[in-house]
């Protein structure tokens, strides 16, 4: 007599449970087979296909009423098991009918993680799971709108399907990249450069707020910045979770799936479980090819047989609607580990390697994948690759040939891509040059102007000569940022102009970086270039912020912190006094020091007081005074026409306006300014990075002093005569300063290197630059402008605390 | 074997980052990397004694904030031309969870 099998779940796992089973012993059971779905089993991996036009239905279902009807599988489709009874072996279905059971197998799969935002349960928000989703994105129009929550593999497959239908559709993800379990930073950064180009829009370090509605139907997501971004159906792609209901209600172990052991056994030894609904040995499964070896071994152990399921090394190679991407092993940074890192900017193509003691452990590729299978074998295998060490980021078919160019950056730049900002020259006509005569850096300047005027991309119009003449040109050594790059600080601002790089990892691809992400010398200069040049597209990264300007406070010798708040124009009240000297009561402040910037320093504070001593603070109206910052510091004044007898204009007042419309603003270093109110300069004017010293008839604006390990004197830009052309230049003088200085350079080292004149023509001479200059200022300050303080004791005062505390206590 | 306690979660840690847990034998650093993996070390550089919590984390290494010592956080050892070697502690993520070794937050207790 043959024994009865009830399988749970019409999905990919149970169907190849099924076929083998029925190949092998067509006669052993009886098989019914319920499915909450309304249809037995259909390749689920091709429903992007579908939503994307390219396949219909009937071309992915696996198995029809046909099949099933040939293999005498009695269907129950559409129904769902009310319960199961272990002791009596027997299931209830959930009309009522109670079916007897041999073996009961769980193929009950997953269910999609709805993230219980407000709103969530508005109708119109989905997720993208069976085919009924599917159909929902199919019904919409080209006009309408969708957003997807979720950058993973499952949304991003959503946002292209739709995209290809012309719908409107907007990503929205958490995480600062896309697909981070699968990618790393640069392949994400491509990956999201194509989904733009499709007209996508990305957004990433995204947080959801919740789900804005009409008469029950979705119409917005709202994001906790504020935007809302209208749509006609939102898709929640966030995950899944492995559905286990069914299983803990009739008492079978659990965890985040169900367990089973290695014969795909479940703690009762007359259940099994296959698919994305089991754990086994602490994982669970995602992707086909486990879960078709589950299937085999399932259906072997329903025939007595011995066989064994066993995790083997993944590897993910995926399609997102014409980007290759590929990702094996583990691609983590590590001691011991040394990566090979490969890009190609012309071709989109990034490759990395990991490899530990001769081994390749890790790869991740983007745009170029055909030769993944080699590597992936290479990890499988745990081949040793010291003999093909320098070849072997290039592939197999690799045979001799020449090392990386360093050129390669430049070379794949296009003709009209800008070289030369100040004169607006592009690669080609540098290129013409070269090939009308000019051979050298002097005659690419008489002819074309480029690298003429400030000289900042002298490196680059020099990489274009070696590029173009080869050996003929020799390329004069410069130091480069770091050793993550061949690049200078001059080369890679100009790249991040020029080809409009708004991203660490678009930088990193985009100049050949050697290293996966950059090092504590790099990354503070990148973070500091991309939010001057880009304040809108680029959100500042405080992990690539060294730690003055990450905690804002400067730290001392013994870890402790001093806070400096700001006396605008170095004028304080006695309110400001007492709270300053109630602060240093209250948290033990053991020195109280008056700096030189005209303020007042509390040092020694310790970390994790700082948000309480600056909400103490701002509560008596004071803020950061950014003492800390590479930024600007303060403006010292004198008193000016309010007390001095020889005062000739209000020096102390133009000072405070010019700290309250420059405060907030980052630049290449410190920014200090100072304002004496006559000659006598008492404010000490002239050996600050911008001075004004007031005279009878205006205000004469110098510029380049300092007293530091150089001391130098201003030197004068310009006289003007009125306090507002006076804070009108030196916004545009900073603006100038912030677009073109080197990270770490001073004004007067910037001012060494491109010359006065420069300054003078763009900042005093062009009143159309001038003009620009500040809006461009203002713009950036629209988003600087405003307290870090404040700003950190609302969001980030947790982060100040230990992780925890077993100072006082046994860790038990 | 190691008997794991649970800290936090790792969201608590910032990517590229890295906070404390304090001790009466001192702070133990612990860290999170882009890649999300997580190493703890004792947070004081064998230079000065610099807070290693608040340096830069680059790849699997952090730079102390105080004289740019770069540490690798898996040994501990200091890269480049300083030599030096800073104590380093087992720990590991699970189900989203930082977990250190409960006996070498024991010792750091008795000591």
């Amino acid at each position: 007599m043959k024994k009865k099998l009830i399988i749970i779940g019409a999905g990919m796992a149970t169907g190849r449970a099924l076929e083998t089973l029925l190949v092998t012993a067509p006669d052993a059971y009886d098989v019914t087979l319920f499915n909450a779905e309304p249809r037995g089993n259909y390749n689920r991996i091709m429903l992007s296909p579908v939503l994307a036009g390219d396949k219909t239905y009937a071309e992915i279902e696996t198995h029809d009423a046909q099949w099933y009807a040939d293999n005498g599988v009695t269907c129950r489709f559409g129904e769902k098991i009310a319960s199961i009874d272990r002791v009596a072996k027997t299931v209830t279905a959930a009309n009522g009918d109670v079916l007897a059971y041999d073996k009961l197998m769980f193929g009950t799969g997953s269910n999609p993680f709805i993230i219980p935002l407000p709103g969530h349960d508005l109708e119109g928000v989905i997720a993208y799971r069976d085919l009924e989703d599917t159909e929902r994105m199919m019904g919409l129009g080209p006009v309408s709108k969708c957003v997807v929550i979720g950058g993973g593999l499952l949304g991003l497959e959503a946002a292209a399907g739709m995209a290809a239908r012309g719908v409107d559709v907007t990503v929205v993800h958490i995480m600062g990249h896309l697909m981070e379990r699968q990618l790393d930073e640069a392949a994400g950064y491509l990956l999201r450069r194509a989904l733009v180009d499709k007209g996508i829009t990305i957004k990433c370090s995204a947080n959801s707020k919740e789900i804005l509605g009409k008469d029950g139907y979705v119409r917005a997501l709202l994001l906790d910045d504020g935007t809302e971004l209208p749509c006609d159906l939102l898709v929640m792609a966030v995950g899944i979770r492995p559905n286990v209901a069914l299983a803990a209600e009739a008492g079978l172990a659990v965890g985040r799936g169900i367990h089973v052991d290695d014969q795909m056994l479940t703690s009762d030894a007359d259940i099994l479980a296959v698919g994305e609904c089991v754990e086994h040995d602490g994982a669970i499964f995602g992707l086909v090819a486990p879960l078709y070896d589950q299937a085999r071994v399932a259906a072997k152990t329903l025939l007595g047989e011995h066989a064994t399921f066993v995790q083997k090394e993944l590897s993910t190679k995926l399609k997102v609607t014409g980007c290759d991407l590929f990702s094996a092993g583990d691609f983590a940074d590590g001691d011991g580990r040394e990566d090979i890192v490969f890009r190609d900017p012309a071709r989109g193509v990034y490759r990395r390697l990991v490899i530990e003691n001769d081994v390749v452990i890790g790869a991740v590729m983007y745009g170029d994948t055909a030769d993944s299978n080699w590597f992936f074998g290479l990890i499988r295998d745990k081949t040793d690759i010291a003999e093909m060490r320098d070849t072997l980021i290039f592939g197999p078919a690799y045979q001799g040939g020449t090392p990386l160019d360093p050129l390669a950056a430049v070379a794949a730049l296009s003709r009209d891509a800008e070289i030369c900002g100040c004169n607006g020259i592009c690669k080609g006509q540098i290129e013409d040059a070269i090939a009308a005569g000019a051979g050298d850096l002097a005659a690419i300047k008489a002819t074309t102007k480029a690298s003429a005027s400030c000289g900042t991309c002298t490196g680059l119009v020099e990489q274009v000569l070696a590029a173009t003449l080869g050996d003929d040109f020799v390329l004069p050594a410069a130091a480069s940022i770091c050793a993550c790059t061949d690049m200078t600080h001059e080369d890679v601002r100009r790249m991040i102009k020029s080809q409009r790089l708004t991203s660490m990892p678009a930088v990193w691809q985009e100049c050949g970086w050697k290293t996966s992400c950059g090092c504590h010398v790099c990354r503070p200069a990148l973070n500091f270039y991309l939010l001057a040049d880009w304040p809108l597209e680029y959100q500042d990264d405080p992990q690539s912020r060294f730690i003055n300007e990450r905690k804002h406070a400067n730290i001392q010798k013994d870890g402790t912190f001093s806070v400096v708040p700001r006396m605008w124009g170095g004028i304080t009240t006695p309110d400001e006094l007492r709270a300053i000297a109630d602060a240093a009561d209250k948290y033990a402040v053991p020195t109280v020091k008056v700096t030189g910037g005209q303020r007042i320093d509390l040092l020694g504070v310790k970390g994790e007081d700082l948000p309480a001593i600056w909400a103490d603070l701002n509560a008596a109206g004071m803020v950061s005074g950014h003492a800390y910052s590479k930024g600007l510091r303060t403006v010292k004044t004198c008193v000016g026409t309010d007390h001095c007898r020889f005062g000739t204009q209000d020096s102390t007042g133009l000072g405070i306006k010019l700290e309250k419309t420059l405060w907030g603003s980052w630049t290449p270093h410190k920014l200090k300014l100072g304002v004496s109110g006559c000659p006598r300069n008492c404010a000490e004017a002239t050996c600050k990075d911008i001075g004004v010293v007031c005279v009878d008839s205006g205000f004469q604006i110098s510029i380049g002093g300092a007293a530091g390990m150089d001391v130098r004197e201003t030197e004068l830009l310009v006289q003007v005569a009125t306090e507002e052309e006076t804070i009108n230049l030196i916004k545009a003088i900073t603006q100038s300063y912030r677009e073109n200085a080197r990270y770490l350079d001073r004004i007067y080292k910037w001012m060494g290197k491109v010359g006065m004149d420069w300054i003078k023509e763009r900042v005093v001479e062009d009143l159309a630059e001038r003009a620009a200059l500040v809006e461009r200022f203002e713009l950036s300050q629209t988003i600087y402008r405003r307290d870090p303080w404040a700003d950190h004791v609302r969001d980030k005062s947790q982060s100040y605390r230990p992780l925890a505390n077993f100072s006082l206590e046994a860790a038990e | 074997m190691s008997d794991w306690m649970d800290i936090a979660a790792l969201d608590d840690v910032p990517q590229r980052g890295s906070r404390v847990v304090k001790t009466p034998g001192g702070c133990v650093a612990v860290f999170r990397t882009a890649e999300d993996e997580v190493y703890a070390l004792n947070n004081s550089c064998p230079h000065m004694g610099g807070p290693l919590s608040e340096g830069i984390v680059h790849g699997a290494s952090v730079t102390c904030p105080l004289h740019n010592w770069v540490f690798s956080l898996e040994t501990g050892q200091a890269r480049g031309a300083d030599i030096g070697r800073v104590d380093t502690y087992p720990a590991k993520v699970e189900n989203g969870r930082i977990l250190l070794d409960k006996a070498t937050l024991n010792q750091r207790i008795v000591a």
